[in-house]
């Protein structure tokens, strides 16, 4: 992380945020947008240029699930676990690719290339159960599918 | 050149309809006409259980109930004449209502011409010529109700806001949608963000606050991008800002993001929010109508009520309050999913039956299974079983059923699914948003779902089922907020409903409906087994041996139940038992 640009990219979140009360949040999704996580030293650096005590930041960073603390994986698995997808067979999903990628619900694989998050309903329960890995989306997921999507975006990595 | 499109089936009217399309095919060739039309199957046309369906193109005409004697009148008429053979029309008595998503998908939502081309703002003009008093006035007329869950009289909660001083005060559209199985709100943010506004702004103007906030979840980026895009061209239209529309009135919008946690929705935790703390919701009294956002007087309306309530003031609220029932005016979004043939958004008018949106509007369920139940209002709603579905939809109605109308989630459940199996569902929903603030929520949640895990694992005992109930009413009784009061009704809803699948897994140690993994076991039937061997390729546990000749069996003690070899085999030969 170059510290420099980090500086300069948190005054100008906080400054954007400052005349407007109640703005921690927004700073943090903002901090987040930028680097697909807030890293610590970011936090750091909120703290003293807004002048809020950092566990004032870590209180709400660790109340909402949105916001992540580690560094996102090359690429992002999400796997639908609302309503309708749970019901079409969306555990069987995540046991595969646990299966498949030894890989725990919100962490990333040793290697760095796949995170696993679980979502609840992308609003598209008429194509569930759904999987989305960063902007795209996979339908009517099967079992039996899991192994060929993992590998689309594997070889993609090992191309380059 | 004309298309005949004919739906294909699985039924037992395969034959049928394979003949009745060779049928056509062959009395096109004879009158000569193999060129002027084309028959074609197509896998889906929308109407079901009306026979034989057939859908003329370009006419677009759909005939139901065909047979084969009718395809010389179809060809004559329809075909070499174009004109309508009525007596097979499809009764289209459309069953929707479009109010709260009239423009979705009509106007383009980046376009603040095309909404003001579909009189938009027009209620709001109209709502500047009435002032407040007349708006609130209108709005008792509507009979709106809050559409977010409470089901709350919207003008009842503007008219209290309305009567408390204060320089200062709020209105906050709801736009954080926890339910975890649907996405109304997010469909009427993104497809058309104007008409929210529009109503935040008549709130606005109604209970006196000059600063509006959307509060958004996070997770719907397309929904803050188009809110900001229409608030952005509000201002430069002088729609938002000071003297709107060459009035005293002034009103700002801003937006605010949500960030992944369901307690949110509720009312003083979203406040919470909003204020750039973490979500806690705090005791009521005070309501946030009296003391809310930063202490000031606020109002919290649910985006599909927002949406409404631009409708209302242009069309007046008499006429709204005639659609619908008595005590329910208007209409209704669901997201209606599952295990139905047609999922989606669909907007009815309060009153309609349960089977009407079910079967009618959603098709009935897949594969002719059996229908078991719908479930309504999520995580805070309960089970709605088949004999139940001549109810009226209506907030009183739902209730007296022991579910509620919610904020519009409808799902189908069959008979694979299983009772305790979707409480466990709802329920670890809960247990996983609780925000821990309140004991009873706390303790009373987890304490639960480990008494249905160990039901689904076969080891709950009758007297399990007395305390999930005792449990769950300590919860409804003690929590702080909403979450925790109302987290108990899925479990408490299948157990007034479904006792005999509960007793079975206690008492029998077996799930009727095959789903609890440890309650099934898994066999294979030797007459049936080709030796294909697909069931020994899918298993995780390698617990399937065999060959083509022997066959294959499982190996009980390796089996994990996860059910692959029985969705994979294709001559069911695998036996859940
Ligand atoms: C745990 C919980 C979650 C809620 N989630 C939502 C939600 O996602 N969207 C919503 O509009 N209302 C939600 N509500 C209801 C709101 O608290 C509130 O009643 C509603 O936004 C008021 O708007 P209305 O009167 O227009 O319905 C929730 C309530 C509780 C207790
Ligand atoms: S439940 Fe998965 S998309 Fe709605």
């Amino acid at each position: 992380m170059v510290v420099e640009n980090l500086v300069n990219d948190v005054k100008e979140v906080v400054t954007r945020w400052k005349d407007k009360e109640g703005n921690l949040i927004m700073i943090l999704h903002d901090i987040q947008d930028r680097y697909g996580y807030v890293p610590r030293e970011a936090a750091l650096e909120v703290s003293r240029q807004s002048d809020s005590p950092l566990a004032r930041i870590y209180e709400v960073l660790t109340f909402y699930n949105y916001f992540k603390l580690q560094p996102p994986g090359r690429f992002n698995i999400s796997v639908c676990l609302g309503t309708a997808c749970y019901l079409k067979g969306a555990p069987a999903l995540i046991d595969e690719i646990r299966h498949l990628l030894h890989v725990e619900e919100g962490a990333t694989t040793k290697d760095g290339i796949f995170h696993l998050q679980i979502v609840r309903c992308l609003g598209c329960c008429g194509l569930a159960p759904v999987i989305t890995v960063d902007e795209k989306v996979y339908s009517a997921v099967k079992r039996a599918d899991v192994a060929g999507i993992i590998a689309e975006h594997s070889k993609a990595v090992s191309k380059n | 050149m004309k298309r005949i499109l004919i739906q294909d089936t699985n039924g037992d009217q395969k034959k049928a309809l394979r003949d009745f399309s060779v049928s056509f095919t062959t009395q096109l060739r004879e009158r000569g006409l193999s060129d002027a039309a084309q028959v074609v199957t197509v896998a889906d046309i929308g109407v079901y259980n009306k026979g034989i369906v057939a859908k003329i193109l370009p006419e677009g005409f759909i005939y139901v109930n065909l047979d084969a004697a009718r395809i010389g009148e179809i060809i004559e008429k329809t075909i070499q004449k174009g004109e309508k053979v009525q007596d097979l029309l499809l009764d289209k008595k459309n069953k929707q209502m479009r109010l709260g998503l009239r423009n979705c998908g009509v106007i383009d939502p980046e376009s603040i011409e095309e909404y003001i081309a579909v009189d938009g703002y027009q209620g709001l003009a109209k709502a500047l010529a009435m002032g407040p008093e007349k708006v609130i006035e209108e709005m008792k007329k509507a009979g709106l109700r809050g559409r977010g869950g409470a089901g709350f009289p919207t003008w009842m909660k503007w008219n209290i806001t309305r009567g408390i001083k204060g320089d200062l005060k709020y209105i906050i559209c709801n736009g954080d949608e926890g339910d975890p199985g649907a996405y109304m709100d997010r469909s009427v943010l993104e497809g058309d963000p104007h008409s929210v506004i529009e109503g935040m702004m008549i709130g606005g103007l109604a209970i006196g606050a000059t600063q509006g906030i959307f509060y958004i979840r996070a997770e719907y980026p397309l929904a803050v991008a188009r809110i900001q895009k229409a608030i952005d061209v509000c201002y430069t239209k002088g729609l938002l800002g000071k003297n709107i529309l060459g009035s005293s009135f002034n009103f700002d919008i801003e937006i605010r993001l949500g960030a992944g946690a369901f307690v949110c929705g509720e009312e003083t935790a979203l406040i919470a929010s909003v204020e750039g703390l973490r979500g806690y919701p705090r005791p009521r009294p005070p309501f946030p109508s009296v003391k809310g956002l930063w202490g000031k007087p606020t109002v919290i309306n649910n985006v599909e009520t927002l949406a409404n309530i631009s409708y209302i003031l242009f069309h007046g609220g008499e006429a709204f309050g005639k659609i619908g029932v008595e005590g329910s005016t208007g209409t209704k979004v669901f997201a209606l999913t599952g295990k139905v043939r047609n999922s989606g958004l669909v907007e009815v008018p309060m009153g309609i039956t349960l089977r009407e949106i079910v079967f009618d509007i959603g098709g009935g369920v897949f594969e002719n299974r059996k229908i078991k139940a719908i479930q309504t209002g999520g995580p805070s709603g309960g089970v709605i079983p088949e004999q139940f579905f001549d109810t009226p939809v209506g907030y009183e109605s739902l209730q007296k059923l022991g579910s509620i109308m919610g904020s519009g989630g409808m799902i189908v459940l069959d008979e694979n699914d299983c009772a305790v199996d979707i409480s466990k569902f709802y329920l670890g929903f809960c247990v996983d948003e609780s925000c821990g603030k309140c004991a009873p929520c706390r303790i009373g949640g987890t304490q639960m779902l480990v008494i249905l895990k160990k039901i689904s694992e076969g080891k709950g005992t009758e007297d399990d089922l007395k305390k999930l109930e005792q449990i769950a009413q300590a919860m409804q009784k003690a929590s702080l907020c909403g979450l925790g009061q109302t987290a108990p009704n899925p479990v408490l809803s299948t157990l007034k409903y479904f006792m005999a699948e509960y007793r079975a897994h206690v008492i029998d140690h077996k799930c009727p409906s095959g789903k609890c993994a440890s309650l099934v076991s898994y066999s294979i039937n030797k007459e049936k087994c080709t030796g294909c061997g697909m069931c020994a390729r899918v298993c995780p546990a390698d617990a399937i041996t065999g060959t083509r000749q022997e066959k294959y069996t499982i190996d009980a003690a390796k089996c994990i139940s996860c059910g692959q070899c029985f969705d994979v085999c294709k001559f069911t030969a695998v036996i859940r038992q």
